[in-house]
């Protein structure tokens, strides 16, 4: 079986996210990080006033 | 069903098969078979690892969840946007810079051929087990609406199946997929409305609300440090973050679909737009599961929604123990329906006294009525052995069939359709490449060329599929589906992991430590699961840390050995 060429060399952390507001990697994970946190809230506060 | 739900199932099944036939007629390289086409964009790969987790287990059995056991089994998500984080920010670098067909050849690079086929054979053993109840879902619905014998379902369905994996490929799995998801989602969407409109007139979003949440059915996060409680949010966070890190950082049939991304940005992406998507996304399954709960409370729903009880109880009405229960069920239930009306109106009246009353009363005769179908259920499975399944998986489905107009049930039934489709596709396919690319050609064949292994990638392809069929014809004596796919998913899941993590993060382990460790951790974690009550959740945390903690040990201890080796030569 032939292996491919490796794709890529690039430096994980000089990859650009292409994203118009987040530039790098690190902000796409502290929005998902702060998504994430708020979905929680939400849900916290969906259990404790029904409950 | 009527000839329109047919036109629906049918022409939208067909449909998006054809397309995806068609769309890879061009493929017929190794590469493409295995990978796609590596062209593939960010959105494409968000989609298709969405659809290969949600199975029709998904979209079946968990609005069934939410119906008997609230919200709170959105918690096993609460685990996934940290472990896709770490996913984007370190496997995924590596697998691509390696430019790897399947997880486990970057375990043989790193390490050793014992220690790949090691993790192979446990991502083929849970993975081939886990394919079966993934053709049993669907099964249902099918044997559910026809009526069919639900093993000639499953072996019919599962046929299909075979045949559209090992036409397709990689590169057809990945097309078809973002149209199915199309399919499943439109389905969803119009079930969810149409539970809202059938919801009684004069029950506003509040009062619907305060209904379910009054019978704990809004109880999405439960903060219990108990660890023989299944789902809370500690089990969710820690023990979920190891189920998912392990599920998509190990299992191939979730890394073959990242790694045809076009390029490390399209994988990443694709990656953190399920971080984002899947808590949303499962929480409004559940919901649908709740309103149809809440439904059912203004309307008589079956003493049990699983088909085959029901079938049985039909069958002997003559038994005035079994009549007994049905009745006595029957008028529980409308006193727990004339005291919701009770509430409702004192609610609107401001009158919160009676609206108390009224609700604890309702909540009584709720209670009392779940007992009785306790005993009931408990009666029939003594009776009778084919009736072990739960109520959890028929819930949707009988609401679907009963209670939604001609059209959307066929629709529906393409959801189900589709979902397995997707998942089974990536599954099938991730188990002949994996076969394939880490068993058959580095043990049997070594010069096989690429025309070779991909027709052997297909035959392996066939074979997982029929292993899948026979291991879906005993999935009936598993409990609830869902929660038997994870809990199978839990057992290997750890292990696999750890293999991984010493991999990327103790450099100074070795292929032989790092082998034998993972063969003492699943024996420990076959152990602890015959012998300990806790929730599955913890078992990816308790496999990973002991696979990874005993490396150590043993690196250092042949270490040891082998200095007091050279000193002795010396």
């Amino acid at each position: 079986m032939k292996r491919f060429q490796a794709t890529e060399s690039v430096d994980p952390e000089a990859d650009e996210t292409g994203l118009p507001w987040l530039r790098t990697w690190n902000q796409v994970y502290l929005l998902v990080i702060i998504h994430f946190v708020i979905w929680i809230a939400l849900l916290v506060a969906l259990t404790d006033f029904f409950s | 069903m009527s000839p329109l739900d047919f036109v629906v199932l049918i022409g939208s099944m067909l449909a998006i098969a054809a397309y995806g036939v068609w769309h890879t007629r061009g493929n017929r390289g190794l590469n493409a078979y295995l990978k796609g086409d590596s062209k593939t964009a960010w959105f494409a790969i968000g989609l298709s690892v969405m659809a290969t987790q949600a199975s029709a287990i998904t979209f079946l059995s968990t609005p069934g969840q939410g119906y008997l056991d609230g919200l709170g089994f959105v918690q096993i998500y609460f685990g996934m946007p940290v472990a896709l984080i770490i996913i984007a920010a370190v496997f995924l670098p590596i697998f691509r810079r390696l430019n790897v067909y399947t997880a486990y050849e970057y375990l043989g690079r790193r390490f050793d051929k014992k220690t790949r086929l090691l993790g192979a054979a446990l991502f083929l053993v849970q993975r081939g087990l886990g394919a079966g109840l993934t053709i049993y879902a669907p099964s249902i619905v099918l044997a559910t609406v026809f009526g069919w014998p639900l093993d000639l379902t499953i072996i019919s369905s599962g046929l299909v199946v075979i045949v559209y994996t090992v036409m397709g490929g990689s590169s057809a799995v990945t097309v078809t997929q973002k149209y199915q998801l199309a399919v499943i989602f439109a389905g969803m969407v119009t079930a969810f409305c149409l539970v809202v409109a059938k919801l009684p007139a004069g029950l506003s979003f509040t009062d619907t609300f305060a209904l379910a949440g009054g019978f704990q059915k809004l109880n999405a996060v439960n903060f219990s440090t108990d660890v023989h409680q299944r789902y809370t949010f500690w089990s969710g966070l820690l023990g979920g973050t190891f189920l998912m890190l392990a599920y998509f950082g190990t299992d191939q049939s979730q890394v073959q679909r990242y790694l045809g991304g076009a390029s490390l940005r399209e994988g990443r992406l694709g990656l953190m737009f399920n971080a984002i998507c899947k808590i949303p996304m499962q929480f409004f399954i559940l919901l649908l599961g709740v309103l149809i709960f809440v439904f059912y409370q203004f309307e008589s729903p079956p003493l049990f929604f699983n088909a085959t009880l029901s079938h049985y109880l039909a069958a002997h009405r003559s038994d005035e123990r079994l009549h007994a229960y049905e009745t006595d069920y029957q008028s529980l239930h409308d006193q727990a329906n004339r005291q919701l009306k009770e509430w409702l109106k004192a609610r609107q009246d401001g009158d919160r006294a009676a609206a108390a009353t009224a609700f604890a009363g309702a909540l009584t005769a709720h209670q009392q009525g779940e007992k009785i179908r306790s005993e009931a259920e408990k009666s029939l499975s003594q009776i009778s052995s084919t009736t072990t399944a739960t109520d959890a998986d028929y819930v949707f489905v009988t609401f679907i069939l009963h209670q939604l107009p001609h059209g959307v049930i066929g629709l529906l039934v393409a959801a189900f359709f589709a979902a397995a489709l997707s998942s089974k596709a990536a599954e099938l396919n991730a188990l002949g490449s994996s076969t394939t690319v880490d068993f058959y050609r580095p043990i049997i064949k070594q010069d096989a060329t690429d025309q070779h292994s991909l027709v052997a990638t297909k035959w392996f392809t066939a074979f997982w599929g029929l292993v899948a069929i026979a291991f879906a014809l005993y999935a009936h004596l598993v409990e609830n589906l869902i929660q038997a796919v994870n809990i199978l998913g839990s057992i290997f899941y750890g292990v696999m992991l750890g293999l991984f993590v010493v991999a990327f993060f103790l450099r100074h382990v070795g292929g032989t430590a790092v082998f034998w460790s993972a063969l003492v951790s699943q024996a420990l974690i076959f152990f602890l699961y015959f012998t300990l009550t806790i929730s599955y959740l913890w078992y990816p945390l308790i496999g990973s840390a002991a696979c990874v903690i005993l490396s150590i040990f043993l690196q250092g201890f042949f270490n040891l050995i082998g200095e007091a080796g050279n000193g002795n030569a010396t």
